[in-house]
């Protein structure tokens, strides 16, 4: 590194193009991106100031381990970064729609763009989601005070929002890579990417796969040990179950990206030959490492979704679960198959017939469990008693578009059907098919499902529904235009085309891709003016739903010790905690210097994340004790609203009456059992 | 390019034929969900007051639809999925003494060597209709995906490495075929004619190249293969004259593809400025 201090860190790497030449409407849009996101966080900075917000912020939640907090810090990353995603494919969208001979976008600039979407949907979007979600419900739902390792969880999060950081940095300082969310080498070896934007890449994905691995880690131990006296596994909810999957897949499936992507960082940065053209690299043993962890991936993301399927399709249908033993079954059978089919990323790699036909059949066993499950939920729902709330509209654009996506998949599995769409817009449409109407609608469901419990106010039913529906159209212009495009030929990735045929087709996409947009919106507006009418919304007795499952048992929001009735109390430690949050810092500067260069920074902010790490690993463990007169107070104080509280029916679940507390269910006119 | 859904030759039939086959067999599980989820949701809505047995959560003759008629469908879906795999594996010659094309991906255009002809085309695949070809592929640049979908789909073409695809034309036609795999800025436009011509056509462009007044010699493939498109390219052969289409043109060294093929693998290491597709690449006259 023979750079100056600030490694290759130049002016030239701001979003300032407009003052150094060559400006048009790509460079606009990118620079504008990057002022944005400046304006963005001195807004923010200044709102906490001006509110005062500092201390809170940093006491109750920066510094905090409790697992409900956590998981909502990660769903809040999630959904930050889910606007970015989104706007990003949007714009992808609507340049593909005008590109006819060339659309606005550089070439470029749309390779970067299609490369930060991808990997902020899968890392920074998706697994956010999900590790939050299973951050807030899965200790309620198994009994628990807390996870088994509330430090790392928290170490966990730093990480994850370090890479996400990263990301975020990216749009400011310097550019992003053009390698996609794969980032398939030789293209992304030093003589083809010799920029900071495949570091980028690499330092994004290692930082926030190690906070995965720690994440699966202390989940699958949590569900393993700390599950409350009877909660045997045959007892355990079914998103419980399907965490407990996801955090197993989580704990196989992230050290080979992580590997493959230090592998690739040996490459670039100490001459190493793993993946180059020359000296012995191939660049196939990448494609096997990266989806060796890419195609568990989906099974970890599409899961929980799962769970969070069955959770709703039995409580709004008032009903048991249909076929408990056959989902759990079929979960575990689906995360053991999930690793057998990698393969098929690659079909067209020339690795002989035999080869493929395996690997082909070994994926279409997978829609033999994933059939019975859409089978189970569709029996769990008859002969029901379904009320139409947003969780089950979003099972509904589930049921009738991942039905579609599952079908596609098959169809994928064969590799001579593959041969002809693989890198066409066919696959695009059919992972979009599996993530938005599969992983997307269960994550928006389980938000509706579990917002009340987790905030203790409901979110406004009639901005929900109309933002499920948005989604459901959304989606279904956008994307289901794309299997057309990719019959025909149609490549992903290209920033224009010339045939004439894909017109119509590229245009609805385009219109859909905007109400997508609209869709995002409208989300945003239902978290807006639920807030604002928290308190007609409030449900602090704590089971809005008449629900089925050991969370709905405690007050909404839960208190931290979340069961009073445990005769034990939560280990916590805050001075353990903010070195935790420092752990963020040193990950994230770490990263950044990596990327541009900055030797002395890399080492610094290195050694203080071992040495954080060794001072947190080598301190006996002290507990706070929550004394037991708050913990009898808190409890009383619930057991009065308890009693105070009028029970209502599941006619009026979404109105005001509803406090939390459910009256025994009839139809009106039916006696009262 | 309507590829799959036009297809020029029994490969690209076949696996038309195998897509609407797998899209009927699946659709015996799919239609239930997409016909059933409606249905469902209507007469089991609270306010319909139908039947409701909210304790009812197994049923042995359920689970056996249920686990047996996917399972079923993938059985039947599994044996034909290996009989087509097989039958028209892209590594399987279609005949017994099928025409050789060598196909160098570069960025970003396609280079089509003819070893028996010692003839070169660029961006322009020639081939006579009836005869089986096999293509052998490799890249200078980094990986590639070598796709004619109206003859047999995409196989990879990577650097140092040799994948073959066979393909055969039924009948005199044209027809679209490009990258799928990403590859730089180029990307998008990496596009190259596909022509099929009767066999004395085919004989007729292959002779062509006698009376080309340039040629395909260590100098002009180093200049080639720096990134551009393919205009860009051709127009190193155009000469004087300006043509438009000056291939085919005669190739100097009968083993060029196989010299292209092993520079990765003469156990020095090669630099950027030596790495066709690098953006540090110089074309250096007398390299491979």
């Amino acid at each position: 590194m023979n750079e100056g201090p600030l490694g290759r860190l130049g002016l030239d790497d701001l979003p300032l193009t407009v003052f150094f030449g060559h400006p048009g409407l790509s460079e606009a849009i990118a620079d504008g991106a990057g002022l944005l996101v400046i304006v963005a966080a001195l807004g923010a900075l200044l709102l906490l100031s001006i509110y005062r917000l500092w201390r809170p912020l940093w006491c109750e939640w920066l510094t905090s381990v409790d697992h409900r907090k956590i998981g909502i810090m990660y769903i809040a990353i999630g959904l930050l970064m889910l606007v970015r995603g989104v706007i990003e494919g949007v714009l992808m969208r609507i340049n593909q729609a005008a590109a006819q001979g060339g659309g606005f976008l550089s070439p470029d600039h749309f390779a970067q763009l299609f490369s930060t979407h991808g990997t902020i949907m899968i890392f920074f979007v998706a697994m956010p989601f999900i590790v939050g979600f299973i951050n807030c419900i899965v200790p309620l739902q198994i009994g628990a005070r807390d996870m088994a390792f509330p430090v790392m969880n928290q170490i966990s999060l730093a990480m994850t929002a370090a890479g996400a950081s990263l990301i975020m940095i990216s749009l400011v300082i310097g550019q992003f890579g053009t390698g996609g969310w794969t980032a398939y080498p030789p293209y992304t070896e030093l003589a083809f990417s010799p920029g900071e934007g495949v570091d980028y890449w690499i330092w994004a994905v290692v930082i926030s796969g190690l906070g995965s691995l720690m994440s699966g880690i202390n989940f699958s131990v949590t569900i393993y040990k700390l599950r409350a006296p009877g909660m045997t596994f045959m007892r355990m909810p079914m998103f419980t179950w399907t965490a407990l999957c996801t955090s197993i897949l989580i704990v196989f499936a992230m050290p080979p990206v992580t590997v493959s992507s230090l592998m690739l960082a040996a490459d670039r940065y100490l001459d190493f030959h793993f993946f180059t053209n020359d000296l012995g690299g191939n660049m196939m043993n990448y494609a096997n490492l990266f989806w060796m962890f890419g195609h568990p991936e989906v099974y970890i993301l599409i899961l929980p979704a799962y769970g969070v399927f069955s959770e709703i399709s039995a409580t709004f249908a008032a009903k048991t679960l249909y076929g408990y033993r056959s989902l759990v079954i079929a979960t575990m059978s689906i995360a053991v198959l999930s690793f057998t089919v990698w393969l098929h990323h690659f079909f067209t790699m020339g690795q002989g017939a035999s080869v493929n036909a395996a690997f082909g059949v070994a994926t279409m066993l997978i829609a033999i469990p994933t059939g019975v499950k859409v089978y189970d939920w569709m029996a769990t729902l008859w002969r029901g008693r379904i009320r139409m709330r947003v969780p089950m509209i979003y099972l509904f654009g589930f049921f009738m578009l991942f039905t579609i996506g599952g079908m596609t998949g098959v169809l994928l599995a064969n590799p001579t059907i593959d041969f002809q769409v693989h890198n066409s817009l066919f696959l695009v449409a059919h992972f979009h098919n599996v993530l938005i109407p599969g992983v997307l609608f269960g994550m928006l469901a389980g938000v509706h499902y579990w917002f009340p419990k987790v905030f203790g106010f409901r979110l406004d039913a009639r901005w929900g529904a109309r933002t499920a529906w948005l989604w459901i159209a959304g989606f279904s212009f956008a994307f289901l235009p794309l299997y057309a495009l990719g019959l025909m030929g149609m490549p992903r990735r290209a920033s224009m085309w010339d045939d004439p045929a894909f017109v119509p087709w590229l245009i609805v996409s385009g219109a859909g891709a905007l109400v997508i947009l609209l869709a995002l919106v409208a989300l945003c507006w239902t978290f807006v003016t639920s807030i604002r009418h928290r308190e007609a919304l409030a449900v602090p007795v704590g089971d809005p739903w008449d629900g089925r499952t050991l969370e709905w048992a405690t007050p909404s929001p839960p208190p931290e010790w979340n069961f009073a009735i445990i005769p034990s109390v939560s280990a916590r430690d805050p001075f353990y905690t903010e070195k935790a949050a420092g752990a963020f810092v040193a990950a994230t500067f770490f990263g950044f210097a990596m990327v541009w260069h900055i030797g002395w920074l890399a080492a610094v902010s290195a050694l203080g994340l071992v040495a954080g790490v060794i001072v947190l690993g080598s301190r006996e463990t002290r507990h706070t004790v929550i004394p037991a007169s708050d913990v009898a107070r808190a409890e009383n104080e619930w057991l009065r609203e308890l009693n105070g509280a009028q029970g209502v029916t599941r006619d009026e679940e979404i109105t005001a009456a509803n406090r939390g507390l459910a009256a025994p269910d009839t139809l009106p006119g039916e006696s009262r059992a | 390019m309507k590829g799959l859904l036009d297809p020029l030759g029994p490969v690209a039939a076949s696996q038309q034929q195998h897509l609407l086959v797998v899209v009927v067999l699946t659709l015996v599980a799919v239609l239930p969900v997409l016909v059933g989820v409606p249905l469902i949701y209507w007469r089991y809505r609270r306010r319909n007051a139908a039947a409701y047995r909210p304790d009812w959560g197994f049923s042995p003759l359920v689970e056996l639809m249920m686990w047996g008629v996917p399972l079923a469908i993938v059985v039947v879906l599994s044996w034909l999925l290996w009989q087509d795999t097989h039958r028209y594996a892209p590594e399987k010659p279609l005949g017994p003494t099928p025409l050789e094309i060598e196909v160098v991906g570069l960025n970003w255009k396609w280079l089509f060597l003819y070893p028996g002809e010692r003839i070169a085309s660029l961006g322009d695949l020639v081939i006579p209709a009836g005869q089986p070809v096999t293509l052998k592929l490799t890249s200078d640049t980094v990986m590639q995906s070598f796709m004619v979908p109206s003859l047999a789909g995409q196989l990879y073409a990577m650097p140092g490495m040799v994948t073959r695809l066979n393909l055969v034309a039924s009948a005199p036609g044209t027809a679209v075929g490009r990258n799928m795999q990403y590859n730089g800025s180029g990307f998008s436009g990496q596009q190259f004619r596909v022509r099929i011509l009767s066999e004395a056509d085919y004989r007729r462009w292959s002779e062509r190249a006698a009376n080309s007044p340039v040629r395909l010699d260590k100098s002009t493939y180093n200049k080639l293969a720096a990134s551009g498109s393919l205009a860009e390219a051709t127009a190193i052969f155009s000469g004087e004259a300006g043509h438009r289409r000056p291939f085919p043109v005669p190739v100097e060294d009968a083993n060029l593809f196989g010299k292209i093929v092993g520079r990765y693998h003469t156990g020095t290491p090669i630099a950027p400025e030596q790495q066709p597709g690098a953006s540090a690449y110089t074309p250096v006259d007398d390299r491979l």
